[in-house]
């Protein structure tokens, strides 16, 4: 392969569902954040106030399941946990060290991700669960109190576990260089794809 | 501030100290349930003063109209035929509505800053303009009463007369009640008055009268003289022991108070890790040997 090549990492049409996913994640969670705790309540300006915060929140909060749904779906494959990923998991010290020599060679998504995808899907389902069960005018009313106080507290910790994850996601896609332009632009350079994912990269390169 | 002439004590979603320079006498409103003969003039009397017009509803067949609250009905009659003892039947009257909790479940739930206050007096008022209508005080109450309004989709219940009150009037449901069944007036009176009416119903053969203040929620703002103390439920359900759900308080105190710690030391493990780490690059020399 020549030198500086580029693989495609992610398709068009994966960069952008995962954007889709990203914006309606950005929107549900700006505008939720103000019913999690009244330190977030100023956010709720950035959507016309309180009560169209209320209105909407659901709303992005069903496009985000629906697209995250979607990109589970269609990623799934490549999310199947192999014995190398424990392998890889073992150098997790080093990895937080960027020493990035002798890891077994993973596939196209390491063991980290994998495992985020999992949450998130949980969480995710969780959330859509539990936001039906509070979600006014429409679903609420149909729902004893006594579920809706549950809906209320299972809610509150999903989209904790759902915060978190999304923090370490950004924080993962910054800290490693290349990843946001695999996202953005989808491809990356054949040595990125060797440093961080040699068994995808020699798949790909044959 | 709606009532200038009123001081808070509790403001909901709100950290920062409530204005509170002044301090307002406790009132309470008494209802005593063995004067009660069912005449609902309260709930017109609280139609009139707060200019709400229910939707003529249907016979059900019993004493109860409207059949529940709702954002016109702030105060409705709950009649409950029962048998406290065997061959003895009786008719229990209680006039339903917010219950003005010490601790009210309403506006440790409310995530709208101001749209619930409790003014230092123990009144608990809704202020609609604040309200973004999620309906997190219905789930909070442990009475079931603050009710939507499927017209503006805000809360709506009792105020407890709070703009009367602020200018020294009594609530209109105790104007209007005419056997004195709806008493009004500090919190002090009202206790010292009810303790005269739970000795003279005990003479008259309620063995378990008492005054319905339930502890569970530190007290309650508007108090019931009942027959049948023991056994509160008789009355429609009135719940026996009310407190604020373990699950709201789950949520609104452990839980996030843990979840913002939690949601802070991600940020800043990121930016520790970051910044004593550095980027995890593809050297040149990785670049240079593909």
């Amino acid at each position: 392969m020549s030198k500086h090549a580029l693989i495609q990492r992610h398709s068009a049409s994966e960069r952008l569902n995962h954007w889709l996913v990203a914006f309606a994640f950005i929107l549900a969670g700006l505008s939720g954040l103000g019913f999690f705790h009244p330190g977030f309540y100023w956010l709720t300006n950035l959507f016309g106030g309180g009560t169209w915060a209320r209105i909407l929140h659901p709303f992005f909060g069903a496009g985000l399941a629906l697209f995250f749904f979607i990109w589970v779906g269609r990623e799934w494959k490549d999310n199947r946990i192999t014995p190398e990923d424990w392998q890889w998991a073992k150098h997790m010290g080093d990895i937080m060290q960027n020493k990035m020599d002798n890891l077994p060679p993973i596939g196209k998504y390491n063991l980290g991700q994998k495992l985020l995808t999992r949450t998130m899907f949980t969480a995710i389902v969780l959330l859509l669960a539990s936001g039906i069960l509070i979600w006014q005018p429409w679903f609420a009313p149909e729902f004893s109190i006594e579920l809706r106080r549950i809906g209320v507290v299972v809610h509150a910790f999903a989209a904790f576990v759902v915060l978190v994850c999304f923090i370490v996601h950004v924080y993962a896609a910054y800290w490693t260089r290349g990843a946001i332009r695999s996202m953005t632009r989808g491809t990356v350079t054949a040595a990125w794809a060797r440093h961080h994912c040699a068994g995808w990269y020699k798949k790909i390169a044959g | 501030m709606a009532l200038q002439s009123l001081d808070i004590k509790r403001r909901s979603a709100t950290t920062t100290p409530v204005p509170g320079a002044r301090a307002t006498l406790e009132v309470v409103k008494l209802i005593d349930v063995s004067k009660c003969i069912g005449c609902k003039a309260c709930q017109v009397a609280c139609m009139e003063w707060n200019d709400l017009r229910d939707a003529i509803g249907e016979n059900r067949g019993v004493y109860d109209n409207p059949a529940d609250l709702s954002d016109q009905s702030w105060t409705v009659m709950r009649f409950a035929e029962v048998e406290p003892a065997p061959g003895r039947l009786e008719w229990l009257i209680r006039k339903d509505g917010c219950m003005h909790c010490a601790d009210p479940g309403c506006l440790k739930s409310c995530p709208a800053p101001g749209a619930i206050v409790q003014y230092s007096n123990g009144i608990v008022d809704f202020h609609q303009e604040a309200c973004v209508g999620c309906g997190y005080c219905v789930i909070g109450c442990p009475f079931n009463i603050p009710r939507l309004s499927p017209k503006d989709g805000k809360a709506y219940k009792c105020t407890l007369c709070s703009d009367r009150v602020a200018v020294g009037l009594e609530p209109a449901c105790a104007k209007i009640c005419p056997t004195g069944a709806i008493l009004f007036g500090s919190k002090e009176d009202m206790l010292h008055h009810a303790a005269g009416r739970v000795v003279d119903l005990k003479e008259r053969g309620y063995g378990q009268a008492g005054v319905y203040n339930p502890p569970g929620v530190d007290g309650t703002h508007v108090m019931y003289v009942l027959h049948h103390a023991d056994r509160p439920e008789l009355y429609q359900g009135l719940p026996k022991d009310p407190g604020i759900s373990p699950l709201v308080a789950l949520w609104k105190e452990i839980a996030k108070t843990l979840m913002n710690i939690g949601l802070g030391a991600a940020v800043v493990g990121g930016i520790v890790h970051y910044l004593t780490q550095g980027p995890n690059e593809v050297t040149e020399e990785e670049e240079e040997t593909s």
